[in-house]
């Protein structure tokens, strides 16, 4: 210090140094994707925990209490997450949206640490539609790795953004419902039936060995869900066990569900 | 000065082999100087607060492109001052805020300071919102956060001439406006301006 500065002024403007708020700190790291806000919302499967950064939403929890989530997120991610009172106006928006069957706003996902197939897998997740499910075998083949089906039921069962990611929506290849990561099959038997899809009725099906809908007036085929062939009325109805069957009576392939290459167990 | 941040150049080091694990420790040795800086010379707490934020997330995104022998050689506490100033011109610009006229918000002082010292830490501040922005910044700079001429030099992009100038102006006016606030006779008033 070589200033002409009176010790009175020195001390003055020193004084003058404030600490930092307590919250800085984290907020900056959740900004840059380093630590993580979470809040709590409503679902027709109870609450969830949904968790951000500034990269994106980095998880949807079902764990009911905090302190178990804090802990298992942190060992997952190597990250703090810290409770908030609500999400952000517009993620909440967004998320309400999404799961009202919107699937074209856009919610940026913090995916890091997966693997390539295993994005590849949720991606594909995203494009069925509301009210639809497609087999894992659908998923496998759409990524081209039609023979990884058992993967892609391991990569959708560590979904870490469920809900969002709609892996409730992928279904056994042999048409009965299967897992789910969200609290078990009832959970995705109820979000299923939230949506506008009938579980009963696929299940059914798929015990009679229906695996996909066609149209005699088309000569289409598709997964039973398909927006397609929910218009195909009963009279012009017809039921295959496989696409081989299909193919072989003259139909082809939906554009829009695209049943092709599905491996049936 | 440099006892006050010893670990600069290991922080460097450290961001240069990996940004993310090292970042955090970035954001925790200098918040506390960044949102002093940004209290200082410029708006309330909560705008101070968001500046430091944006300043961290800018730094962090350069670094994150940065190739590592750039990141080694980084200067830390200068280089974040920078950030920091910028992104106050670019909000300043934008919300048109007339800074020195924002009163210093005695009620956001912790609970816990003594009366004695808020009352002289709120006319230490009120004297420093009366400065120009460019000395108030010097001032700051030189004698709140403790940076070298040479840093601020390079912070605010002046000539160190300038920058000297700047805060022997600040501060002969600092001592006129206490002076003045604390009404004492003329004559000695006189001699502790020429002192």
């Amino acid at each position: 210090m070589n200033d002409p500065i009176d010790p009175r002024t020195d001390a003055g403007l020193a004084g003058l140094r404030e600490p930092a708020p307590a919250g800085l700190a984290h907020s900056t790291l959740v900004a840059v994707g380093l630590a993580d806000d979470y809040a709590v919302i409503e679902s027709p499967v109870g609450p969830l925990r949904v968790v951000w950064n500034g990269r994106g939403v980095s998880e949807v929890s079902g764990e009911t209490d905090d302190a178990t989530f804090e802990t298992r997120f942190r060992a997952r991610t190597g990250r703090v997450a810290r409770r908030r009172d609500a999400l952000p106006a517009d993620l909440a928006r967004k998320i309400e949206r999404r799961l009202a069957g919107d699937r074209h706003n856009r919610i940026d996902l913090d995916l890091r640490g997966a693997s390539e197939f295993e994005r590849a897998v949720w991606m594909k997740a995203l494009e069925i539609p509301r009210g639809e499910v497609r087999p894992y075998g659908w998923i496998a083949a759409e990524i081209g790795r039609p023979k990884a089906v058992r993967a892609v039921g391991t990569a959708l069962g560590h979904n870490p953004v469920p809900l969002i990611v709609p892996c409730h929506r992928v279904v056994r290849s042999d048409g009965m419902l299967g897992q789910y990561s969200l609290g078990g099959p009832e959970n995705k038997r109820a979000i299923l039936t939230g949506e506008g899809a009938d579980p009963d009725e696929l299940e059914t099906l798929a015990r009679a060995g229906v695996r996909f809908f066609g149209s005699d007036t088309t000569h289409i085929y598709c997964m039973p869900t398909c927006r397609d062939a929910r218009r195909v009325t009963e009279r012009h109805l017809m039921h295959f066990p496989s696409a081989r069957a299909a193919e072989a009576a003259g139909y082809r392939p939906c554009k829009h569900c695209r049943p092709i290459g599905v491996q049936v167990a | 000065m440099d006892d006050r941040r010893p670990d600069d150049a290991e922080l460097a080091a450290r961001l240069a082999l990996d940004l993310d694990a090292t970042f955090e420790a970035v954001v925790r040795a200098h918040q506390d100087r960044l949102f002093t800086i940004a209290l200082r010379t410029g708006g309330d707490r909560s705008d101070a607060e968001e500046l430091v934020q944006d300043a961290f997330v800018r730094a962090y995104r350069a670094l994150s492109v940065w190739p590592p022998p750039r990141i080694r050689e980084l200067r830390l506490r200068g280089w974040l001052t920078t950030i920091l100033l910028n992104a106050g011109r670019n909000r300043a610009r934008v919300k048109r805020v007339p800074t020195t006229e924002l009163a210093f918000d005695p009620g956001a002082e912790p609970a816990a300071d003594p009366l004695a010292r808020r009352d002289e830490r709120e006319t230490w501040a009120g004297l420093l919102a009366s400065l120009s922005p460019a000395q108030r910044t010097a001032v700051v700079l030189r004698h709140v956060d403790g940076l070298s001429y040479a840093e601020i030099a390079e912070v605010v992009g002046r000539p160190e001439g300038t920058v000297k100038a700047h805060v022997h102006r600040g501060l002969a006016t600092l001592r006129t406006a206490l002076l003045a606030s604390e009404g004492p006779p003329g004559g000695l008033r006189a001699e502790e301006i020429s002192a």
